[in-house]
């Protein structure tokens, strides 16, 4: 099969305007990793081998407070499990592609690069040229996102601390939550979480986190079944 | 860097990449569980919020609800424009702009 350059270049356009949103939150990353106190280069070689900025923000405030490596990792998976849904839905369009296409896209998918996908192709799963509009978003999010959080390293290292940009981590996990906060059972999913972790604070090793995880998502699925037995 | 700290990332970038790559990788003809699906639904509210809201409830491990905390009423500020606007950029800027009039004012 030829490599489509057409849906390409389309990729790359449509992902152009989410850039803007892109960019600053790779820099606010860089910034806030920085801040919470860890090296530049761990900053910046994270960035590029884990790719996934909810996730390194929260892991230096982690390390921050001397959390134990493997809850650290625990807690990055916990966070990017969202991922796997996303590997589930893509999996519609891509699961007949070379092994070595998926396992790239497997490094890619980013939540930018999944929206744009499904934007252009959830009403067309028969279209040609999707895997070539996927790359094209891709590596056009991903080229951004790497210069982004580079950039807030760099600028992130000479902030004086009193300019207490720390608190932009919150800040931005703040900006990602509350957009999904459009149903009972996300809303009931996000309090029972919030409520929990700060009940359960002294426990030991951050397993306040992991416990609110597990609580929150047992209470969204729990109003989601009232919901649907309601209705 | 320490060794601790490469393990870090090391380990991070593994988890990352499996749940990424995970169905992707599957042969096809493999379903996803039902119930798996929903669950996963709600892992982004739950973890974030778990996230953030001891950074602007507790103060060194200490739960403070009060005008004192200029934590909690700068994140306030912050959700009030989230939820407004839905802008990364807007939240962050007015939070962190609450924050040190909060902190002056108090």
């Amino acid at each position: 099969m030829p490599f489509d350059r057409t849906l390409f270049a389309e990729g790359v356009r449509a992902a152009l305007p989410v850039l803007l949103g892109v960019a600053p939150f790779g820099v606010i990353t860089g910034v806030a990793m920085v801040a919470s106190g860890i090296p530049p280069l761990a900053a910046v070689l994270m960035s590029l081998a884990v790719f996934a900025g909810a996730s390194m923000v929260a892991s230096a405030q982690l390390l921050a407070s001397s959390t134990p490596v493997l809850l650290v990792i625990l807690t990055t998976l916990i966070i990017n499990l969202r991922f796997m849904m996303y590997s589930a839905s893509l999996r519609l369009h891509f699961a007949h592609a070379p092994l070595r296409w998926r396992l790239l896209l497997g490094y890619l998918t980013a939540d930018n690069v999944y929206g744009l996908m499904l934007q252009r192709f959830s009403d067309r799963p028969g279209e040609a040229g999707k895997l070539e509009y996927f790359l094209g978003a891709g590596v056009t999010i991903w080229l951004a996102w790497q210069a982004a959080v580079l950039a807030g390293v760099v600028i992130g290292a000479g902030v004086p601390a009193s300019w207490r940009l720390d608190f932009a981590a919150p800040l931005a996990f703040i900006a990602m939550t509350v957009p999904l906060l459009r149903d009972r059972a996300m809303v009931a999913a996000a309090l029972a979480a919030g409520l929990t972790v700060i009940a359960g604070h002294a426990l030991p090793l951050k397993l306040s986190v992991l416990l609110a995880a597990a609580v929150g998502i047992t209470a969204g699925m729990a109003v989601e079944r009232r919901a649907a037995a309601a209705a | 860097m320490t060794l601790s700290l490469w393990l870090t990332v090391l380990g991070m970038a593994l988890v990352t990449y499996f749940a990424r790559a995970s169905f992707l990788l599957l042969p096809p003809g493999v379903d996803t569980p039902p119930l798996l699906r929903r669950a996963l639904r709600y892992v982004p509210a739950a973890v974030l919020t778990a996230i953030w809201a001891p950074e602007l409830a507790l103060q060194n491990e200490v739960l403070v609800l009060s005008l004192e905390n200029e934590r909690l009423l700068a994140g306030a500020v912050a959700i009030a424009v989230a939820w407004r606007f839905r802008l990364t950029f807007a939240t962050i800027a007015s939070g962190l702009l609450a924050l040190h009039l909060f902190d002056w004012l108090i």
